[in-house]
């Protein structure tokens, strides 16, 4: 028997780790898997399933025993595929063996990137709102996150000047995320050169993820990887999970100047040793023609858009026109209710689940992520649901 | 012509143009107006609904019927195509390319009415050299569409 009094569980949790609070995206999921026969536009994932070709090329690849390690870096075939997308869908060429690492999601990909780059204490810039894993993956490698507000009267663009307030002799990085989650805000042409610019102006690193790149509505997508100059300071994230509709193969891949590859290649090779092979082997199969498997998906999600849109206005919920992505964030702060209690009162009253802005930052106070990776009918009683809804609100 | 709108058309004809309006970023009037051409130029030459066989009480039997042809001097396999699309029994016909000539899909109550239809009509018919019949068993998927619902994998409801 001791008399040394033991610390309890919770006690020896990591300063770290019991700082960063629980995700608002798990607490909503533990209300919401509650509920039956709701109509989730919860969802950050495709309703479509991954293209038979592909799973059927998995299936064959499991049948002839594909079950081994790869190399640290991902299959060289592999890394020669993306090689050659990249270059022709993004215009900017890496090299397969020195620039390119595969990973397990874009996740794994963005944790490596800023543990890569960061030393404790170094200040990194995210825009928010924003997708749920930027700020713990900074403050997990030592750095302060500082968030830089986007608005929905600029499309939720990422202006130079919002950036400007925010930047300090300490900033190192900065991490960029367009077409966005959960916003759907892209960026023009002259944005993505003005905010060049501003890296360079202040000698910062550059970690761009694209994974929603290929589900772009308006315009053509521009990498500021492809920007003159660029390519040196940045690593470019993309992935499988969106576009092709495959999340849960877990595939992503970075592309960065060889020392920065080497350098995520350290902590990779550590901590996952490879992706796994039969997903390496799907993303290959993905890569043969992807216009063929994206563009009818593509297709679908603008017209999707096109509804849903138009849906909200005509019911005075206010939503921006987004550019890309499959998430629409309407302003409801006008109808009265924080983000969480709309909600909540959405699920309870109408059975539509839909995510508070506020799980992607306090940025997004006043908006509502409501995902339309789900079936046109599905969309088209949800809207309907949540004008009746609004309705309510405003009569009350 | 819009080849889009013509593409949710062929998907799910039952639509209304309001919703195939506010999806492709129209009025409800021009995809009204859009639909009347692709219908009067021909286009379009008809609606209907895709139905599991299988499902209904009394189902139909369907048989997929490869005729071969002596090509008349003028007018090739035209004249005798249509002769035989005239029957409504013939729910398909095709020309096609190979072994056979035409390729008829025969619907009918039972495999007695169709194999009558085959021997009386079709088989002995001017210009028809030989026929080859095949009943379908089961169908499992027709115009893009999967005939059995099976169990959906259920996704979670909320992701990041
Ligand atoms: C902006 C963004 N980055 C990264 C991810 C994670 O992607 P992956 O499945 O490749 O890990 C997501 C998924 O929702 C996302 O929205």
């Amino acid at each position: 028997m001791s008399s040394r009094s033991s610390k309890s569980p919770r006690e020896r949790i990591s300063r770290v780790v019991r700082d960063i609070p629980r995700s608002g995206i798990r607490d909503f999921f533990d209300i919401v898997s509650q509920r039956h026969d709701i109509i989730s536009l919860g969802v950050g994932e495709p309703d479509f399933d991954t293209p038979w070709h592909v799973r059927e090329a998995t299936i064959y690849a499991l049948e002839k025993g594909v079950t081994s390690y790869t190399s640290n870096r991902g299959l060289p075939k592999l890394r020669q595929a993306l090689a050659r997308y990249v270059e022709a869908q993004f215009g900017v060429a890496y090299d397969p063996d020195l620039e390119m690492l595969v990973t397990v999601g874009v996740s794994e990909a963005l944790d490596l990137a800023v543990r890569a780059v960061i030393n404790p204490g170094d200040e990194v810039l995210y825009h928010s709102p924003c997708y749920v894993s930027y700020a713990p993956v900074i403050l997990f490698a030592g750095g302060v996150p500082v968030a830089v507000e986007t608005r929905a009267e600029d499309g939720f663009r990422l202006t130079r000047e919002a950036l400007e307030r925010k930047v300090t002799p300490r900033t190192r990085l900065l991490m960029l995320n367009f077409p966005n989650n959960p916003t759907g805000a892209t960026l023009t042409p002259d944005d993505v050169r003005e905010l060049a610019a501003f890296a360079e102006a202040h000698d910062l690193v550059v970690v761009t993820d694209e994974i929603y790149a290929e589900l772009t509505y308006e315009g053509r997508h521009v990498s500021i990887a492809a920007e003159p100059g660029m390519k040196e300071r940045t690593i470019f994230l993309h992935g499988f999970s969106k576009a092709w509709a495959m999340t849960g193969f877990r595939l992503g891949y970075a592309c960065a100047p060889p020392d920065l590859t080497e350098a995520m290649m350290k902590i990779h090779q550590y901590v996952m040793l490879c992706a796994p092979i039969l997903s390496q082997e799907a993303a290959l199969e993905a890569l043969r023609d992807p216009e063929r498997d994206i563009g009818p998906m593509r297709d679908e999600y603008r017209r999707r858009r096109n509804y849903f849109v138009k849906a909200l206005n005509d019911a005075g919920v206010p939503c921006h026109r987004p550019g890309g992505a499959f998430y629409l964030f309407p302003e409801i702060r006008s109808l009265g209710l924080s983000s969480k209690d709309f909600a909540l009162r959405l699920l309870e009253e109408e059975s539509v689940a839909a995510v508070p802005g506020t799980a992607f930052g306090p940025e997004g106070e006043g908006f509502l992520r409501c995902a339309y990776a789900t079936g046109f009918a599905e969309i088209r009683e949800a809207a309907g649901r949540i004008a009746r809804f609004a309705d309510r609100l405003r009569r009350t | 012509m819009n080849r889009e709108l013509l593409d949710l058309l062929v998907r799910n004809a039952r639509q209304s143009d309001q919703d195939l309006a506010d999806q492709l970023g129209l009025s409800a009037e021009a995809v009204a107006g859009q639909i009347a051409e692709l219908e009067a130029a021909g286009v379009v030459r008809g609606y209907h609904a895709i139905v599991n066989e299988d499902k209904v009480e009394d189902p139909q039997v369907t048989a997929v019927i490869e005729v071969q042809v002596v090509p008349e001097r003028e007018g090739g396999f035209n004249r005798l195509a249509l002769r035989i699309s005239r029957f409504p029994e013939a729910r398909s016909v095709y020309l096609m390319s190979g072994a056979m000539d035409l390729l008829v899909f025969v619907e009918g109550r039972d495999l007695r009415e169709i194999s009558s239809f085959v021997s009386e009509k079709l088989a002995p018919m001017e210009g028809v050299s030989g026929t080859r019949t095949h009943f379908l068993m089961k169908t499992y998927k027709h115009r893009g569409v999967l005939m059995d619902h099976e169990d959906e994998f259920e996704k979670l409801k909320v992701t990041p």
